[in-house]
């Protein structure tokens, strides 16, 4: 709730703050939007500190830009243009980092789950259909100790995943950021975008799925 | 007839929509047959609750932000900008 409303419902508001050098709206955007920025730059470049100064050119240039911003796109969309501009400069200047738009995504033969999981086309009844059905998770009671552990498994299915399927994860998922602004952010289609965010989700499902099929809880910890 | 909606879709393509499903970007037809399917199909209603699942667990996740010292540079660096500015 929190980023989208503040910025979205009241750009012209914010920018009068802002201006007026209203130093509790500055605070205010720069805690709602840094997170998802670090998230964002790393599609662009490999480490988190370089991200982390990515972010923090990104705020200097909102700082002294401000009075030049004029109103024509959302203050979102300004941001986001900011940022890839300086991570996209700086990842050049790194060389060995890739630009996000080198990601494959049209590469097709990533299955959500691994075809021996199903019957053969060749099946008399039940082409397709599952052969090994998924189970039900033996999840214990949620704000167990086994609740940590958990969390664990799941940041890290996620920080496993491939750059631009995490990306995008992290901002839809964990940051709850619309499919639009993911799209606008990244420069990437409706439809692309609806690949990583299936590919990532199916990855950390199937990570899961390992993790919770664990008979006896107390397993666990070899996952 | 109705028995063609139902078997329409097999589980190994419902685990490829799934996201558009969720995402309401399937068209009403398919929708039409991931519902029917799901009626019928314990299996993939096991795996759509593991995706619901999934999201719930990853929406939990705390993230960084940037750091205190950063950020208080990021505000002291805004209110130079504003004295010097108001001091034109």
């Amino acid at each position: 709730m929190g980023s989208q409303t503040i910025v979205r419902d009241s750009d012209a508001e914010l920018i009068a703050l802002l201006r007026d050098g209203d130093e509790a709206a500055f605070a205010r955007l720069i805690d709602a939007y840094s997170a998802p920025l670090l998230r964002l730059a790393l599609a662009f470049v490999q480490s988190p500190s370089i991200a982390e100064e990515v972010v923090q050119e990104t705020w200097m240039a909102v700082v002294t830009g401000i009075g030049r911003f004029e109103g024509r796109s959302s203050v979102k969309t300004w941001l986001f243009k900011i940022l890839t501009n300086i991570a996209k400069t700086r990842a050049q200047r790194e060389r060995r980092t890739i630009p996000f738009s080198d990601f494959d995504v049209d590469n097709s033969d990533e299955l959500a789950v691994e075809a021996a999981r199903f019957l053969p086309a060749s099946h008399p009844q039940w082409p397709h259909h599952w052969a090994t059905p998924p189970q039900p998770w033996s999840m214990g009671p949620e704000g167990t100790a086994l609740d940590r552990e958990t969390m664990a498994v799941v940041r890290r299915a996620l920080e496993d995943l491939p750059r631009a399927q995490q990306v995008v994860v992290a901002l839809r998922d964990v940051h709850g950021w619309p499919a639009a602004d993911v799209c606008a952010a990244l420069d990437l289609s409706e439809a692309n975008q609806r690949v990583l965010l299936h590919r990532g989700r199916s990855r950390v499902r199937a990570v899961l799925e390992g993790y919770f099929s664990e008979a006896d809880p107390g397993e666990r910890h070899r996952v | 007839m109705t028995n063609d909606i139902t078997n329409d879709l097999a589980c190994q393509e419902l685990v490829e929509i799934i996201t558009d499903y969720l995402e309401g970007t399937l068209s009403e037809r398919d929708r039409r047959r991931f519902d029917a399917h799901l009626m019928t199909c314990p299996g993939c209603r096991e795996y759509v609750e593991e995706m619901r699942t999934t999201l719930r667990l990853t929406g939990r996740l705390t993230t960084d932000s940037i750091s205190s010292e950063a950020r208080d540079e990021l505000l002291r660096a805004f209110r130079r900008m504003k004295a010097s500015s108001t001091s034109l």
